[in-house]
């Protein structure tokens, strides 16, 4: 049952969202390659697609998996998936204990999240890095995808350019060379 | 309580507006969401709104949903959460499904299939700038530094399943600071501003 697949899924990684959407991507990743919902370098379109489109990446990510799963009440399950416990959450701290993240637990369980979150992000970069040939073999295409990563990254950094910006150009760039 | 329909018909387009406007994750919606509720609707005071920020920052999920929910809670008890997610997510959906469909179309077009080549590296550079600005403020003192470490080589060489490494960092943040704090060492939980 597919639909419930997804859900099920997507409703997992909900519940552990923490840290903005970046940190869902490797986790995503795992879940979709095991199910053999697509592959590594399809689940790389994907989040080229969600960074390109307005709203949160993880969300976004995990509606464009359902819709290539399953069609439309692939999206729709995903979706569902994804904010039911963001909403669950909210409604219990907001009803029981506004200063949540005040609490001094919740700050000491902060201070072992965020490096664990950086951690994912890093692995993340470099499994998508090798998938993509940006890092491997010793050839032309290898050495030009690292420095179009080089630059976007410089880009980001350096220039402040809007990711949607840096996107276009890599793929404008694609074009050209590919 | 009479459920008043107007109002949640209100609050629900006030966040389907913000939606379609925005891009570059939900961080960009945030300046949005606060002019729409504070300046235009007077629905919440300048002083609550960041604080409601920081919890939707700390809840999981995206921030500009989490928001929307806490804002719309606020306004009008579990109907409003639930319009006020709606609202902020229908725009969203649509697009991401609409783009999927686009992709779906186009994706074996050979313009196309060589953009999304140079695309693929230029994502790889936007994760590792993610990575690098989350670590700004994860990554401060020897025990922050070293867990980031040992979590990117678990996930490289273990495959452990990220979820299970996620939960364990909650536990593992209690345990470490109140190990830290039985030594007789302070730990500083979040970064000094400069």
């Amino acid at each position: 049952m597919e639909l419930l697949d997804l859900f099920w899924t997507f409703l997992m990684i909900g519940f552990v969202s923490f840290g903005g959407g970046y940190a869902m991507i490797p986790v995503i990743e795992m879940e979709v390659s095991q199910h053999g919902w697509m592959t590594t370098q399809e689940f790389t379109d994907v989040i080229a697609v969600a960074g390109m489109s307005p709203g949160p990446i993880a969300t976004n990510s995990a509606i464009f998996v359902g819709y290539q799963t399953a069609g439309l009440s692939g999206a729709i399950v995903s979706a569902f998936g994804m904010v039911i416990p963001s909403l669950m959450i909210i409604l219990i701290i907001a009803t029981f204990f506004f200063k949540f993240n005040e609490l001094p637990i919740v700050k000491s369980a902060f201070y072992g999240l965020r490096p664990i979150i950086t951690g994912l992000i890093i692995y993340a970069a470099i499994r998508f890095a090798i998938t993509n040939n940006v890092i491997g073999d010793f050839s032309f295409q290898t050495f030009s995808l690292l420095m179009i990563c080089v630059l976007s990254f410089f880009a980001l950094m350096k220039l402040r350019m809007h990711p949607i910006y840096v996107i276009a150009l890599a793929g404008f760039f694609g074009v050209v060379l590919y | 309580m009479k459920t008043n329909w107007k109002y949640l018909l209100q609050i629900f387009l006030s966040f389907l507006k913000i939606g379609p406007v925005t891009f570059g994750g939900g961080y960009a919606m945030i300046p949005m969401i606060e002019r729409e509720v504070v300046d235009k609707r007077k629905w919440v005071k300048t002083k609550d709104v960041s604080e409601i920020f920081a919890i939707a920052e700390s809840v999981p999920g995206a921030i500009a949903i989490n928001s929307a929910t806490f804002i719309g809670y606020r306004l009008a008890g579990v109907r409003g959460a639930v319009v006020a997610m709606a609202g902020v997510l229908l725009p969203t959906f649509l697009i991401v499904v609409g783009l999927s469909i686009l992709f779906l179309f186009i994706k074996d077009n050979p313009y196309v299939e060589s953009a999304f080549v140079g695309i693929r590296a230029a994502i790889v550079a936007l994760i590792a700038f993610a990575a690098y600005k989350i670590g700004l403020t994860a990554i401060y003192d020897k025990t922050t530094l070293v867990i980031t470490i040992v979590t990117a080589a678990i996930l490289y060489f273990l495959h452990l399943h990220p979820v299970i490494i996620i939960v364990g960092g909650i536990g593992l943040g209690i345990v470490v600071v109140k190990v830290k704090s039985l030594l007789g060492y302070a730990t500083r939980l979040e970064r000094d501003d400069k």
